[in-house]
């Protein structure tokens, strides 16, 4: 089992989406949500997935294809 | 001896001892240092401060390490130059500029580098690692070459080969990685968290953002304890624009600025603000990359991630870290934020190098556009304290630049020189 800890960007309708609920019932992780912050048209949730290493990305590449940004929970690591 | 007693989350206010963490364990938020500020106002002084080593070492009071002997390449104490020429074009007759170029490594990076190498030592690692398309990657190798340490520095594979080498030189374990831009730095943040090592900007984050603060230390000390009324700063994740803001506060309610009484630092260190600070803090962005700036002039309080696509490598993060506290400081100091379009970056880099001899990289380019734009709009008044920070050095950036070179090509008689010169005159400034 694997931990992994990223943060989710929505824009416009995405705002609608139950992506969250999709990824834990179409996939077999496990979603946590931990700060999230959701206005009109855009939003953006830091949330842990617990699952199989696999499995979790799996997860996040059907998450990236639905328009969601994903991004590490830190923010950009690479530096100039 | 670090007057420093642990970390607390930024959001949940969540306390933790000093260790080598950068987020909170129940709501994921950043971790800030905490400082005791009542023993460092009985310790610190001006006096004090002056008889220090000429590095940003002279602030070790105010910085969160405990050695006695920190990992000291001679990051800081640069020069900061009245820039006379310029302040003439540009109508301004106290301007000012913080040449952090002119760094052991040629960065700012020094700074924040310096106090991360600290502190891995302190925690007892083996090991200084980061990811980096130039200025940090050089400081990760030097700082570990001068600690005795091992480095692991991870690099896009289609990285400059004069900034590879830049890095290169200090005998790091160079790692190439082959991939977007996207998939380097979620790998690059993966190994961050499963690697034992002191990774500078993951799991040395709050100490190593310390390490800007004294860029605000030493332009107030240079200027005699005083604080500009406007500063222009280039921005990437926005810790080094939140970082100098703090900076000018701690002095401020530390009573170390000419004329200003001590105060409380209040419930919240990290949002302190000293009602004496009156400095406008201006922030320029690449319009390839400009998350932050845009954001703001938006009028939004979230900050949409972008895919950078800019001239300006250096200040090319499109997720920044620290975004959200960036726009807090913009409102908070009444500053701005400049988006700048990425042809007037090269533009920048000739006007600081015609008028004032300095050779800044592309993120130069990028702050001294911004300046020009927010003198033309009538920004500052033309007495006004104006200091400009030029955070990189143009040897980095070469390649942007290569149009100027243009020689007159002579044989090597007098009159074949005299023949090309009526062709093209001496230039005249």
């Amino acid at each position: 089992m694997d931990k992994q800890r990223v943060k989710f960007s929505f824009e416009g309708d995405q705002v609608k989406d139950p992506i969250i609920y999709q990824l834990g019932r179409n996939f077999h992780i496990v979603t946590n949500i931990r700060r999230a912050e959701v206005q009109e048209n855009l939003g953006w949730v830091i949330l842990e997935l617990d699952g199989e290493k696999e499995e979790i990305e799996r997860g996040l590449q059907w998450v990236s294809s639905t328009g969601v940004r994903v991004d590490p929970l830190s923010g950009d690591v690479i530096e100039g | 001896m670090a007057f420093l007693n642990g970390l607390k989350c930024r959001e949940c206010g969540r306390e933790y001892p000093a260790e080598p963490l950068n987020v909170c364990d129940f709501c994921f938020g950043p971790l800030e240092v905490v400082y005791d500020y009542a023993t460092i106002s009985e310790v610190v002084s001006r006096d004090r401060i002056s008889q220090g080593p000429l590095s940003i070492w002279r602030y070790a009071d105010l910085l969160p390490v405990d050695s006695e002997e920190p990992v000291d390449i001679m990051a800081g104490y640069t020069p900061l130059i009245k820039a006379k020429n310029l302040g003439k074009r540009l109508g301004l007759n106290n301007l000012y500029l913080k040449n952090d170029s002119v760094n052991p490594s040629f960065s700012f990076k020094d700074r924040v580098v310096s106090v991360a190498a600290t502190k891995a030592v302190e925690f007892g690692f083996d090991t200084l690692a980061c990811a980096s398309t130039g200025n940090l990657a050089c400081s990760v190798a030097a700082h570990a070459a001068r600690a005795g340490i091992r480095s692991i520095v991870f690099i896009p594979s289609d990285l400059e080969r004069g900034k590879v080498i830049g890095a290169a030189i200090y005998g790091p374990t160079l790692v190439a990685v082959d991939g977007t831009y996207d998939e380097v730095n979620r790998l690059c943040s993966e190994i961050g968290d499963n690697y034992p090592w002191a990774f500078v900007n993951i799991n040395m984050r709050p100490y190593y953002a310390e390490g800007s603060k004294t860029l605000g230390y030493e332009v107030a000390e240079q200027l005699g304890w005083r604080l500009p009324d406007h500063v222009v700063i280039p921005s990437a994740s926005g810790a080094m624009f939140t970082k100098i803001w703090k900076g000018f506060n701690e002095l401020a309610c530390l009573g170390l600025l000419e004329g200003v009484d001590a105060i409380s630092f209040g419930p919240d260190q990290n949002t302190a603000h000293h009602p004496a600070v009156t400095t406008r803090m201006h922030m320029t962005q690449a319009a390839g990359c400009s998350p932050i700036a845009t954001a703001w002039q938006n009028g939004q309080t979230h900050v949409r991630p972008v895919r950078p696509n800019s001239i300006a490598k250096s200040l090319a993060i499109g997720n920044p870290a620290d975004g959200i506290y960036a726009l807090r400081v913009l409102e908070e100091s009444g500053g701005s934020a400049q988006i700048v379009p990425e042809d007037r970056v090269v533009d920048g880099i000739k006007l600081l190098a015609e008028t004032e001899g300095i050779f800044t990289e592309t993120a130069g380019g990028v702050v001294m556009s911004g300046l020009q734009h927010l003198a033309e709009s009538g920004a500052f008044g033309k007495d006004e304290l104006v200091v400009v920070y030029i955070t990189g050095n143009g040897l980095k950036t070469q390649e942007a630049v290569e149009e100027v070179v243009n020689p007159l090509s002579i044989r090597p008689t007098l009159s074949s020189f005299e023949e090309a010169l009526q062709g093209r005159p001496l230039a005249i400034r």
